[in-house]
């Protein structure tokens, strides 16, 4: 899938498009995310923590105490993804804005990828926050958001300086 | 019922935001990546940044047109301890809820899959723990 060229370093990532125009676009999507986020529920982390409550689905008539929304979010969104991506990997396909498109090079499923999306799981279930909505409550959620992402990004950063390839 | 079909709308648009940052940028709208890139890379930053400026000022300004209720403060460890361990395993597994659920399943690719099935499950083994048998 990636072809190096003389001029580029292995693992090295082509020149991340920095017009003003591709920033502001950035930002845009940046914007109607966070958008997106609140109208459907999911910066409440009641909403998560009741769509993770399986257990809930007994309890009275279905869905019972079970909060199906994150389902029409995730099924909602996997909808256009699905048309978009299929979309923009047709033959000779190339972003407005930048030289060529940038997918992860990792494509065996291994046992870090069960592991940390395992790790994740759980602080995902603590707490009901995942980064998109913690991000997004950063300043509205109050100090609870507040303490989420700072822990959370110190734990990035811890991390990514641990796997840091020697 | 309204909120369902708010759900649904609000999916639509994390789909469209994703595929537009995609289509536009190159780039995949993985929340994690991003924030995790921007404070580490010494180039190409500036776009994290600004999707993140746009994701922070978005939700601050949408969650007031929106009247989202504020929430009933929770332990700071708690909250510490689950940002770890989402700060962690984002790092490890590659990616959240948006670069494998949104964007991973839309491409089809098996490890997305995978970490989604993963991350559903033990998130619902935890609240299972922590909201029924311990409490």
């Amino acid at each position: 899938m990636t072809t190096s060229t003389p001029h580029s370093k292995p693992g090295s990532e082509p020149t991340a498009p920095s017009s003003p125009i591709a920033l502001a676009l950035a930002f845009a999507c940046g914007l109607v995310f966070a958008a997106a986020l609140v109208m459907s529920g999911m910066t409440q982390p009641a909403k998560i923590m009741g769509f993770l409550d399986f257990w809930g689905m007994a309890q009275g008539a279905f869905p019972g105490r079970w909060d199906p929304t994150l389902a029409f979010v995730m099924g909602g969104s996997v909808v256009v993804t699905l048309v978009g991506f299929a979309w923009a990997s047709r033959p000779g396909a190339k972003p407005w804005l930048a030289e060529k498109f940038v997918l992860p090079t990792r494509v065996q499923v291994d046992t870090r990828l069960v592991v940390g999306s395992a790790l994740f799981g759980v602080g995902w279930g603590l707490a009901g926050y995942c980064p998109g909505p913690a991000l997004a409550s950063l300043i509205s959620g109050g100090l609870d958001a507040l303490v989420f992402v700072s822990a959370m990004l110190i734990g990035m950063l811890l991390t990514r300086l641990a796997l840091r390839p020697r | 019922m309204g909120t369902y079909v708010w759900a649904l709308v609000g999916g639509l648009l994390l789909g469209t935001a994703s595929c537009t940052l995609y289509f536009g940028l190159g780039r995949l709208a993985g929340i994690s990546g991003i924030a995790c890139d921007a404070l580490v890379a010494a180039e190409g930053a500036a776009w994290r940044w600004a999707f993140l400026l746009g994701l922070v000022l978005g939700g601050t300004v949408f969650a007031n047109v929106w009247g989202v209720q504020a929430m009933v403060p929770r332990s700071p460890w708690l909250l510490i301890t689950a940002g770890l361990l989402v700060g962690i395993g984002t790092v490890v597994g590659s990616g959240c809820t948006s670069g494998h659920g949104v964007c991973g399943l839309g491409r089809r690719s098996l490890r997305s899959l995978v970490a989604v099935l993963t991350f559903m499950g033990t998130g619902a083994i935890t609240v299972l723990l922590t909201q029924h048998v311990l409490s």
